[in-house]
């Protein structure tokens, strides 16, 4: 990182260094001086070090071999030989395994539970004036000064039947209001000339959302699903309140078992104790299962967050 | 099915342009309204009434029918929050109860023949020192992540804006993003194979002779622990704010005050320091109003690490009391207390923003 940021190059040589290169400088600017530039390299790489080492060091410890992990003496930094015996074991059936399909279970359902509920209700909000409109809107706001607090929820999720089942992990958090008003936002930002020449050739409001609203919305909705799923996929707080059997536990629980009370998996123990299987590569392996979803896809929604954070309440 | 002709699709897409409010000024209106020019001080109240009818598009039943479909897809999500969100603070009477959840498997029938016992709860909770702690930690807390967390994110998005070549600023974004999309779980994990007792670096240190150390349970130094946790997972992500800011920026007037003679560090003290502050004041009032709320799901996972002592805050002190050990009513009424505090500040923070001339969360 550093070593692109220390030094812009005196004249655009041919094609030097392509989308790296910096643009123009403006006549007014001055000159850059080496110093500054080389520290604010040194900074910007220590910050994305401090993201990326901890990572570094739970993908090769989770990759290396049991004889690398004792001779690393535990973690492992320089990786050796790279082995896949730890996801092998984990996903050929078992705890981890069946918690990873929990896991996506619950996200994939509760994700497009969430968004159905929100695009609808923003779209049903987006039109000033119509029946109900500030009502409903109040209703809405109103949840984000007043929580109702952990222990009537709790036992109102108890007394509707919701404990032991996985409609407990997605519909008492299944909407965030401040969502919909980003959302809302983005549509009410729409043009009205398009919806209402659509209204014109006979179109409904479903084909209007539908047809017209949605697909000039793919950005905001790209980052609002994403935060959505992100929720619950890290969610494990309401499993651990309203889940018992430890069978139907989600990835992060399973986790918490894992790592910080330091058991093995069910089932995993005897291949630990005697066989080429490292408890530490397992533990390892397990976070790069709950991280690797989402490192895969938030980059690709990336170039839209901005877009997603500020079309709501918060303006920059 | 709603057609151009009918004056309820004309009055109902004209105000879409205006604000919240509806009042008859904008134009847009029937043929009835032209007829007669709008004049806020001169018309009765009659004809004002007639006139809002007609920019709504009529009598209630037919705007009912015009925005059936409209209300339609509003209901799931209200019905989710009546239920969600309303029912459960009527679920706060236990607090005034002494509330037996073995009288029914039913939590709300038993809340129906518990008996009443007043503010005994409350008089328990104030008396109570382990309350006096939480609180004690909470505010702690608090005034830390407020110290070094939050100027962190600012001078993060000062460096990276005054990077130029895109490429460099884009990957370093996505890598400062990413641990914001991470578990709490997953972040404490991390930490612990870095700062725990069998982490990289206490490792490193026993390799070479030295005493390794534990900070994952050391509760002298816990709260700076979830700091600097908080400050890992979600640092990055505030930048977004700024950077948004500071692209709205005018570059004339960088131009400007370099013609001036003002130099870097004089452009950004006079120029983007400026731009940043309403932002910077909106988050630090709107984080005020949120001051209860210092990170319940991180601080309870830790809890058993350190011990109570150290880790114990409001949210984790109602968890406790109610799903451990089963004390609903104690534990609803210090919830009870931290939700109608929290409000009074959110309130309170919105205030203030307004006189600062911002918006808050709500429009004045």
């Amino acid at each position: 990182m550093s070593a692109v940021t220390e030094e812009r190059p005196k004249a655009p040589g041919p094609k030097a260094s392509g989308r790296w290169a910096a643009p123009p400088r403006p006549v007014w600017e001055e000159e850059p001086n080496k110093a500054g530039v080389a520290s604010k390299g040194i900074v910007l790489s220590i910050a994305c070090l401090a993201v990326l080492f901890p990572l570094w060091i739970v993908v090769v410890t989770s990759l290396s071999s049991k004889q690398d992990i004792s001779e690393a003496g535990g973690l492992v930094v320089i990786p050796k030989g790279i082995t896949f015996i730890a996801y092998q074991e984990l996903l050929s059936g078992g705890q981890v395994t069946r918690a990873t399909l929990v896991s996506l279970g619950v996200t994939l359902v509760g994700t497009v539970f969430s968004m159905t509920v929100s695009i609808l209700s923003a779209y049903g909000l987006s039109r000033i004036g119509s029946v109900g409109h500030r009502w409903f809107l109040m209703i809405l706001l109103a949840t984000m000064f007043f929580g109702a607090g952990l222990i009537p929820t709790y036992l109102l999720v108890q007394s509707l039947g919701l404990t032991d089942t996985y409609l407990a992990l997605i519909l008492p958090s299944a909407i965030s209001v401040f969502n919909i008003l980003v959302l809302r936002a983005f549509f009410m930002s729409i043009s009205p000339e398009l919806t209402d020449s659509a209204r014109i050739d006979g179109a409904g409001d479903w084909r209007i959302l539908w047809q017209i609203v949605l697909p000039l919305s793919r950005a905001v909705v790209a980052v609002i699903t994403l935060f959505y799923a992100v929720g619950y996929w890290s969610a494990w707080f309401n499993a651990s309140i309203y889940l018992s059997d430890q069978d139907m536990m989600p990835l992060q629980n399973v986790m918490i078992q894992l790592v910080q009370k330091q058991e093995p998996p069910v089932g995993m123990g005897q291949a630990i104790k005697t066989g080429q299987l490292s408890a530490l590569a397992v533990q390892m392996a397990v976070m790069v299962l709950a991280l690797l979803p989402v490192a895969f896809l938030s980059p690709f929604v990336q170039k839209h967050f901005k877009k997603g954070m500020l079309t709501g309440a918060v303006k920059g | 099915m709603a057609h151009s002709t009918t004056p309820g699709a004309a009055a109902r897409t004209a105000p879409s342009t205006a604000d919240d409010t509806v009042e008859p000024s904008a134009g847009g209106g029937g043929s009835t309204r032209a007829a007669k020019p709008a004049k806020p001080s001169g018309v009765s109240r009659a004809e004002k009434k007639a006139l809002k009818k007609a920019a709504n598009g009529g009598t209630l039943r037919t705007r009912l029918k015009r925005d059936r479909t409209l209300i339609l897809m509003t209901l799931p999500a209200v019905l989710l929050v009546l239920v969600f969100n309303y029912i459960p603070i009527l679920g706060n009477v236990v607090a005034f109860q002494e509330y037996d959840p073995y009288i029914s498997d039913n939590g709300f029938v038993a809340i129906f023949h518990s008996p009443w016992v007043g503010f005994e709860q409350f008089s328990r909770i104030f008396e109570d020192s382990a309350f006096w702690e939480a609180v004690q930690n909470t505010f702690v807390l608090f005034s830390l992540q407020l110290l070094l967390f939050f100027p962190i994110p600012i001078v993060l998005a000062l460096l990276i804006n005054s990077v130029i070549r895109p490429r460099v600023r884009a990957v370093s974004q996505a890598i400062l993003y990413l641990p914001h999309f991470f578990s709490w779980v997953l972040v404490i994990t991390v930490f612990q194979q870095i700062f725990g007792g069998a982490g990289i670096i206490a490792q490193t240190l026993r390799q070479h002779g030295y005493e390794g150390f534990d900070l994952m349970t050391d509760p002298g130094i816990f709260k700076f622990l979830v700091t600097a946790e908080g400050v890992w997972k979600d640092a990055g992500w505030g930048i977004i704010v700024f950077l948004a800011a500071l692209a709205s920026v005018s570059p004339d007037l960088y131009e400007a005050s370099a013609m001036d003679g003002a130099g870097r560090w004089r452009r950004m003290w006079h120029v983007t320091l400026p731009a940043l502050r309403p932002v910077i004041a909106l988050l630090l009032v709107l984080r005020v109003g949120d001051a209860l709320t210092v990170g319940f799901e991180q601080i309870l996972l830790q809890r058993d690490a350190v011990g109570p002592g150290a880790a114990e805050v409001l949210d984790t002190f109602v968890w406790w009391n109610g799903v451990r050990n089963q004390d609903f009513s104690y534990a609803a009424a210090a919830g009870l207390i931290k939700g109608v505090v929290s409000l009074g500040l959110v309130l309170a923070a919105n205030k203030v923003a307004h006189l600062m001339g911002e918006q808050g969360v709500y429009k004045k």
